[in-house]
């Protein structure tokens, strides 16, 4: 019921903004180059998608600081709710993967991942906000290049670079005569490819969202215009309203589960890099 | 129009043309790195203390009700060895006390027996004496009935009256002293 008002209320705010009359326009990347509002010519340039950015930031701030202000021994239901998430991201996903002296270590670098991860994405659901600040390259890429130097310190840190880059790349009972070449498919591997895939992933799961949530509420914005107009066709806005629902609820999973995979991902690598041989 | 707007527009869609969803941008990569920065300090700088310190106080509250439970039990235990070493002095000078009594008591029906013996003996005694008075007495008086008797049958038998004393009295020893030298000679025989 909440989901279908939510749908609703974006499609209509949607269709209010349509210029009307005009065929059907489909959402398109330019959403995420909208116009600059603050600093326009400075390196700090803000934008729409930039200021909601900040203002997750501002919000998960908020939320961690107001939640853990106060931890009572005996915890209340909005406590209980927190302490399941820092000890999701802490103990789930660091210490976990990490084991308990390293995942200490790492839990606040890996939290913040998860926590920044998640918040960025939720935007992209949020009624008025409708869009995730992870679609846009550069948070991703930045997060990809700490999980990047996390590992690679990490292991340099232990093993010294040398026993580091030989555990990485010089794997044993593989046959002497392909050893190099394995390296170097072990070098693109571990040191292209993870921070790439990291970037990407993220960057176009979020992007794929926005455009089916803008498509279907667009769609259903147009249909709805159609159908005040008192066009047959009108009606499909009913079945492209209720695809918006689906892929509302598609995408709060998703926001979640990315920025779970960009978490656990990051302290699998760290701890392929603290591991003695792989 | 002003020749700047159409300048400014044309620059604008000029660096609309540059945008690429894979080229990330300069404000972009710099408030992506401010949000990470603000996201990691606060993590480091509030949460993790936050949490540390709640689970401490936690873990200090189980052990303490712990501590608490084992000083309680400890003290439980005191408290029953305590209340069963009373109980048992408590038995011991009941018993004592029933000791005491059960020998007061015999000491005292001793004493009762010994006196109600006493007074038996005193009143068998007594009554003993009594019926030796009465006894002598009654052979005081039976003498001289017994003598009066005697004359004045005799006197009646002998038709004279044993008037003078002298006579009378002589012949009632007489009688007397025959009697009893009859008795005496009947135990001798």
């Amino acid at each position: 019921m909440i989901l279908f008002l939510y749908a609703l209320t974006t499609s209509l705010l949607v269709a209010a903004d349509d210029p009307g009359n005009g065929g059907f326009v489909g959402p398109s990347v330019d959403e995420y180059f909208p116009q600059v509002l603050l600093f326009a010519g400075t390196p700090f340039e803000l934008n729409r998608i930039t200021l909601i950015r900040l203002i997750a930031v501002a919000a998960l701030v908020l939320i961690l600081w107001l939640g853990t202000r106060k931890l009572k021994l005996v915890p209340s239901r909005g406590q209980a709710t927190m302490e399941f998430a820092l000890d999701f991201a802490g103990r789930g996903i660091a210490i976990e993967t990490l084991g308990e002296k390293d995942g200490k270590r790492f839990a606040p670098l890996i939290m913040t991942i998860f926590f920044l991860t998640l918040a960025l994405n939720l935007t992209g659901t949020i009624p008025g906000l409708q869009i995730a600040s992870t679609g846009l390259i550069g948070q991703p890429l930045i997060l990809a290049v700490i999980a990047y130097v996390a590992f690679v310190y990490a292991g340099v840190r232990k093993f010294g670079f040398g026993r580091f880059m030989k555990n990485s790349l010089w794997l044993p009972g593989v046959p002497a005569v392909i050893k190099p070449l394995i390296a170097v498919l072990e070098f693109l591997s571990t040191f292209i490819v993870r921070p790439v895939t990291l970037t990407l992933r993220l960057t176009m799961n979020m992007v794929a969202g926005h455009m089916l949530l803008a498509l279907c509420f667009l769609a259903t914005g147009f249909f709805f215009n159609l159908l005040i107009q008192g066009s047959a066709w009108g009606a499909l806005s009913a079945g492209t309203l209720l695809l918006g629902i689906a892929f509302t609820v598609l995408e709060l999973f998703v926001a979640a589960l990315q920025a779970y995979i960009f978490a656990i991902l990051t302290a699998i690598y760290i701890q392929l890099a603290l591991a003695e041989s792989h | 129009m002003h020749p700047a707007f159409i300048l400014a527009g044309a620059l604008a869609a000029a660096e609309e043309k540059e945008h690429s969803l894979l080229l990330p941008e300069l404000p972009d990569l710099i408030w992506g790195s401010v949000a990470f920065v603000i996201v990691l300090i606060v993590i480091i700088k509030v949460v993790m203390p936050n949490i540390t310190k709640a689970l401490d106080a936690r873990r200090d509250a189980i052990e303490g009700g712990i501590e608490r439970a084992e000083k309680a039990e400890a003290q439980a235990a005191a408290t029953k060895a305590e209340y069963e070493a009373a109980l048992a002095a408590a038995r011991t000078e009941a018993s004592h006390i029933r000791e005491q009594a059960r020998a007061d008591g015999a000491k005292i029906l001793a004493e009762l027996k010994e006196q109600a013996q006493a007074e038996a003996t005193r009143i068998a005694a007594n009554a003993q004496a009594t019926i030796e008075a009465e006894r002598q007495s009654a052979l005081a008086s039976l003498r001289n009935e017994v003598g009066t008797l005697a004359i004045s049958l005799a006197s009646g038998v002998i038709g004279e009256s044993l008037s003078d004393d002298k006579k009378a009295s002589a012949m009632v020893d007489r009688f007397l002293a025959d009697l009893e030298a009859d008795q005496k000679a009947k135990a001798g025989k």
